[in-house]
């Protein structure tokens, strides 16, 4: 690993102080994904600047929302009670994440921020306009078995790897932020972005941009929810194609429903067309399927990834079917 | 990046110290390797001393197994070089080092992490527990006993992961049962496959009720 400087601060001035004062520096707080990127040389700041001693790890109520601190670790916000009772899909996206070391920690700042594990992108003898932009798109023509079917661009095909963010675009989770210009709240749609043509901008944070904390709006669904993760073995994979389900079921009619994909876009798939046209439906398997097929409309396989074709619809599909008869 | 060639070095300055200096050698080569032409020229006049001038060491306090250590490391510093490199304490093992298989599981302030993938900078005043730390006296740790019982091991280059993993697994309450055991054990990798042994052992453990 190349050498760096390496900085501790305690508070949210400081922290983003250091990092406009010094274009090269960044911030590490898990560093779960960040070490191993620069390990591979992916990554080379010059600078660290360890933002753990932030008092940013809470997780309480808040009035009608969740809050929970930028820094509290994976494995404990999937363990919290509070998230456990009235976010339990959220629960149960982290628990489907890495391992349990990784979720010791890894934060949910760190979680939102971690880039793609798409082997182009890792290996700096291959072209990736992520990590160098302009040097084309390896993984195109390439190998891409992993890769995304939804809102890709000719510039890059790579999938956001976090199963956490999908549970949080599900539940329309808004992030909180503080920079040089102020705070400011962006809704989760609105956190991660697709590649167009500008790939190396994984999400709309501008320089010196800290998560403080996530909030999450109090909502009908703790009983029928799940968090279903296809992937290449049954634990510690990344996703091949991952569904967050939650749905306000009322006997058999569905009276809302929120739905996230992963595995399939560089950001966390919303699927709202699906969600509005399971509103008010009954809950059977024919209408998921009829959802399943709104949701590949504007799909796009490139070649290895094509079976995820069948694979995202299925997931759906058995998904929501769990999800609507958990008691 | 990392893989810029070096010219040999002279045969007189070849190591004869066997592999481990061999490999701290060839690290600080492929550190050089990896460092601004600037310095590299700098360096080339004395290697080891430009090296260490520019190389800022941090000082950290750790304690070890019970042990309070004050060291002084370079950021980029993994704590499982630290512990294998500079403390000699090769129990934890070295195995991807890039958290994807989990022998290099330690304890921190408690907490089973990956110690590939921690800064050692960024461990200052907390408490590490390795292999190490395990036995009391000359009395091996449940865990570790029940390893052997259930033959929980073929080559063993992961087993001392996998009994801090496997201990963690007891303490978090997340050894309830096999399928529960296998899930918060994924993060511990056996290429010889001793999963089933593992398991048992773990579950031999639980069952049993001692301290962990």
């Amino acid at each position: 690993m190349i050498n760096f400087g390496y900085t501790r601060v305690s508070t949210h001035k400081a922290a983003i102080d250091a990092v406009r004062k010094d274009s090269a520096a960044q911030w590490i707080a898990g560093g779960t994904n960040l070490v191993d990127l620069m390990k591979k040389g992916v990554t080379t700041p010059e600078k660290l600047i360890d933002i753990n001693n932030l008092p940013l790890k809470d997780i309480r109520k808040e009035g009608n929302k969740l809050y929970i601190g930028a820094l509290a670790l994976n494995s404990e916000v999937a363990e919290n009670e509070l998230v456990r009772t009235q976010q339990p899909l959220l629960s149960q996206a982290l628990q489907a994440g890495a391992s349990q070391q990784i979720r010791n920690m890894a934060t949910v700042g760190g979680n939102m921020m971690q880039r793609t594990r798409c082997p182009y992108f890792y290996n700096t003898d291959m072209p990736c306009n992520k990590r160098e932009p302009g040097t084309g798109c390896g993984a195109l023509k390439g190998f891409n078995r992993m890769h995304a079917i939804f809102g890709t661009s000719e510039n890059c095909i790579a999938v956001h790897p976090s199963d956490m963010c999908i549970a949080l675009i599900a539940l329309d989770a808004t992030v909180l932020v503080t920079g040089p210009k102020g705070d400011c709240r962006i809704p989760f749609q609105n956190f991660h972005r697709l590649p167009g043509d500008a790939p190396h901008k994984d999400n709309t944070l501008e320089r010196g941009e800290l998560i403080t904390a996530i909030e999450i709006p109090d909502n009908p669904y703790q009983k029928h929810v799940h968090y279903l993760k296809v992937r290449d073995r049954s634990s510690y994979a990344f996703a091949l194609v991952s569904v967050a389900a939650a749905v306000d079921l009322q006997g058999d009619k569905i009276n809302d429903v929120r739905l996230g994909m992963g595995g399939v876009a560089h950001k966390p798939w919303r699927l709202t067309e699906a969600e509005n046209f399971l509103k008010g439906k009954t809950a059977t398997e024919a209408t998921f399927r009829q959802a399943a097929e709104l949701v590949m409309k504007n799909a796009k396989g490139y070649g290895h990834n094509n079976f995820k074709l069948k694979l995202a619809p299925n997931t759906l599909v058995e998904a929501l079917k769990t999800a609507t008869v958990k008691a | 990046m990392a893989r810029k060639k070096l010219p040999h070095p002279p045969p007189d300055q070849q190591p004869h110290e066997g592999r481990r200096n061999f490999l701290k050698q060839s690290s600080i080569l492929t550190a050089l390797a990896v460092t601004p032409a600037s310095l590299l020229k700098a360096a080339e006049l004395k290697l080891d001393e430009k090296a260490a001038t520019y190389f800022e060491q941090v000082p950290l306090s750790l304690e070890i197994n019970g042990k309070t250590h004050k060291l002084s490391v370079e950021p980029r510093v993994s704590l499982l070089d630290l512990l294998r490199e500079q403390l000699g304490q090769t129990g934890t093992k070295k195995g991807c080092d890039h958290g994807q298989c989990g022998a290099c599981t330690v304890h921190v302030n408690g907490k089973r992490v990956l110690s590939c993938l921690s800064l050692a900078v960024m461990q200052d005043g907390k408490k590490v527990t390795t292999i190490e730390g395990l036995e009391d006296g000359d009395k091996l740790h449940p865990m570790q006993e029940a390893f052997i019982k259930h033959d929980g091991f073929q080559c063993g280059y992961c087993t001392p992961g996998q009994i801090m993993s496997g201990i963690a697994c007891i303490r978090e309450g997340h050894a309830n049962s096999e399928e529960e055991i296998r899930e918060y054990m994924s993060g511990n990798i056996c290429r010889c496959g001793a999963y089933p042994n593992i398991v048992k052992a773990i579950a031999e453990v639980k069952k049993g009720g001692q301290k962990v």
